[in-house]
């Protein structure tokens, strides 16, 4: 497990980002040891908070040194009590900060073409990464979709920052009307990829590493599971993930993950919104359940 | 300057604060935040013999102060973690107090024996068994709801346990009369009890009206449940001082989040206090309920924290 640590943050800026809130907090310490692919586990609500359990967002962007001190950006979709408390924040509101938490997306050793995928907020990593792709000589390419316009996140920042940009939306509101996946195996094609890098919701993920699959590349997924501590301590975050020994283990997105080469994903355990034990799991219960 | 040394037993401990069962792994993940050694005790996460891969997900919903857990007692096996966690919870200086559970009284026995075993047992400085984990396939299983029960699997691990290695009993709420189930624990040889495991619950997601919970019910903890721990700290304590219970020390668990919340329990009659839930809040919360704790003793004018003890028992109006 990697350096992390424990802040009284300060919220310096928010606002609005179509459907989402972006937010900045001074988090000294956090920015200085984060990666792109690790994230932040928020309290909400205060210390009297009925909100018990963190919350946990991705890094959209770590800057070790400013006006106030390190500070670290996250993307919130209000849906909750916790996130529409977090959205309600106002500038110099406290907010006590984890991080960095988690394994930050391996980088490839050789500078080999590259293609980000984003399923709504969940693109919010992804700028930070190809940064520090192209530092590396890769050429970068990034795919972003979402249901509608609003719900996309950093289209802008993806036209300036990667060597090509593909929208896709559900409804077709904006760019391709579709699934990212729609139009991944083209962009495959067109740019050699050897990596293809997905953040979003897991049935977005599973068919990211389906399509890199067949064209060659490895997929490397940062997965969304919910959390209660993102520090490794509840167990409630874990996934079947099948280990460099063959076996298929119940692991800790917030240790282990979230970032996870996608082919070792037990992506048949996820159906209807629950994810279940696989037979072969180690450990997995015998007829009668645990 | 308050003296905050607790005797449970024979284990006696430079502070009354530890972590709780499955509420704090087996050491790693905190000790990146605090050293885990500065705590009484460090309650590992419940061992069973086997690896165990606990259930599907989702295992979690948050609840009003507090959270349902269903995890199903995931863990890597007595072997692995005698191995493994044990040795480095020694090599940090940590007191280990380990929970240990079994789906018959037979397993549980069998993991005393192979823990009894392990070269870093130096570290174990008491064993909790854990009789009353709600999140088994049976609810048969859950040993504590019934006394019969209890006293077996309390005894079978008495039995093979080296004997001075204080061995606590940790129980459910969930029953009619605690107090009976408290007498069949200390008769088969418990040096005392730990109260309260989670309470059986359930949660239903009201857009897809559909239980939330993978496994359909789970365990409620959290600060919505710390008045069940002191009315069960409270029911055993007060039979304890009447008589109808030998005497034994008790360990509060149960929804604690501050110094103050752990204060309640020992007053009810807790001579330690497990953070649990609070922990996933706020990583250092057990190291700060340890300053928070030695405050509030400090401010009732105490200069031990057992005066403390039960002290509410003795300050009940009467009528």
């Amino acid at each position: 497990m990697s350096g992390v640590v424990q802040v009284a943050g300060e919220l310096i800026a928010t606002r609005r980002a179509g459907a989402y809130h972006h937010l900045t907090i001074v988090s000294p310490g956090v920015a200085e040891l984060a990666r792109p692919g690790q994230f932040v586990a928020l309290a909400v609500g205060g210390a009297t908070s009925a909100n018990l359990l963190r919350r946990c967002f991705s890094i959209h962007r770590a800057k070790p040194s400013g006006t106030y001190g390190g500070t670290v950006d996250v993307v919130v979709a209000a849906h909750g009590a916790g996130t529409t408390w977090l959205t309600g924040l106002r500038p110099h509101d406290p907010v006590d900060v984890v991080g960095p938490l988690g394994r930050p997306f391996p980088l490839p050793a050789d500078a080999v073409p590259c293609v980000l995928v984003g399923g709504g907020y969940g693109s919010a990593p992804l700028f930070w990464l190809a940064e520090a792709l192209q530092a590396r000589g890769c050429q970068v390419e990034m795919v972003l979709g979402a249901a509608s316009d609003d719900r996309l996140f950093g289209v802008v920042e993806a036209r300036r920052t990667a060597d090509g940009v593909v929208v896709t939306t559900d409804d077709g509101s904006a760019g391709r009307r579709g699934w990212v996946s729609d139009v991944l195996g083209d962009v495959l094609d067109r740019t050699g990829a050897g990596v293809v890098y997905g953040c979003g919701p897991m049935a977005m993920l599973r068919s990211v590493t389906e399509i890199a699959d067949a064209h060659g590349a490895v997929a490397q997924v940062a997965v969304e599971e919910s959390m209660a501590c993102g520090v490794g301590v509840c167990m409630t975050c874990v996934l079947p993930v099948t280990g460099n020994d063959g076996v298929t283990r119940m692991v800790r997105s917030c240790v282990e993950g979230p970032v996870f080469r996608g082919d070792r994903v037990r992506w048949d355990a996820f159906a209807d919104g629950v994810c279940r034990v696989p037979a072969d799991t180690l450990g997995a219960p015998s007829a009668g359940g645990h | 300057m308050v003296d905050m040394s607790t005797a449970l037993a024979s284990m006696v401990l430079p502070n009354p604060v530890m972590t709780a069962s499955g509420c704090a792994a087996n050491g790693h993940e905190l000790h990146r935040f605090f050293p885990v050694s500065e705590l009484g005790a460090f309650v590992t996460k419940t061992v069973m013999a086997a690896p165990r891969s606990g259930r599907g997900t989702p295992r979690m919903a948050e609840t009003a102060s507090g959270m349902l857990n269903s995890i199903g007692l995931q863990g890597p096996g007595i072997d692995a973690f005698a191995k493994e966690d044990l040795p480095w919870l020694g090599s940090v200086g940590a007191r280990a107090l380990v929970s240990i559970a079994g789906t018959t009284a037979e397993e549980f026995a069998d993991v005393a024996e192979r823990l009894a075993s392990s070269p870093a047992y130096d570290a174990v400085v008491g064993v909790e068994v854990n009789i009353s984990c709600p999140n088994v396939a049976n609810r048969g299983l859950v040993f504590a709801c019934d006394p019969v029960s209890s006293e077996r699997v309390v005894r079978l691990v008495r039995e093979r346990l080296p004997e001075g290695t204080p061995m606590f009993a940790k129980l459910t709420p969930d029953v009619t009369d605690i107090v009976s189930v408290a007498a069949a624990a200390l008769r088969a040889g418990a040096d005392g009890l730990t109260m309260i495991n989670t309470l059986l619950g359930m949660a239903i997601d009201t857009d897809l009206l559909r239980p939330q919970l993978a496994g359909v019910t789970g365990g409620l903890s959290g600060p919505a449940i710390r008045p069940v721990a002191v009315r069960a700290l409270w029911e055993v304590t007060a039979a304890m001082r009447e008589g109808r219970l030998p005497t034994a020390p008790l360990i509060g668990v149960g929804g604690v989040r501050t110094g103050r919340d752990a204060l309640e329990l020992v007053a009810a009659g807790a001579s330690a206090v497990q953070v649990g839930t609070a922990t996933f809040h706020d990583p250092s919360r057990p190291r700060r309920v340890v300053d928070e704790l030695e405050a509030e003793v400090a401010r009732h004018g105490f200069g031990r924290f057992t005066d403390a003890v039960g002290i509410a028992h003795d300050r009940t109006a009467r009528p």
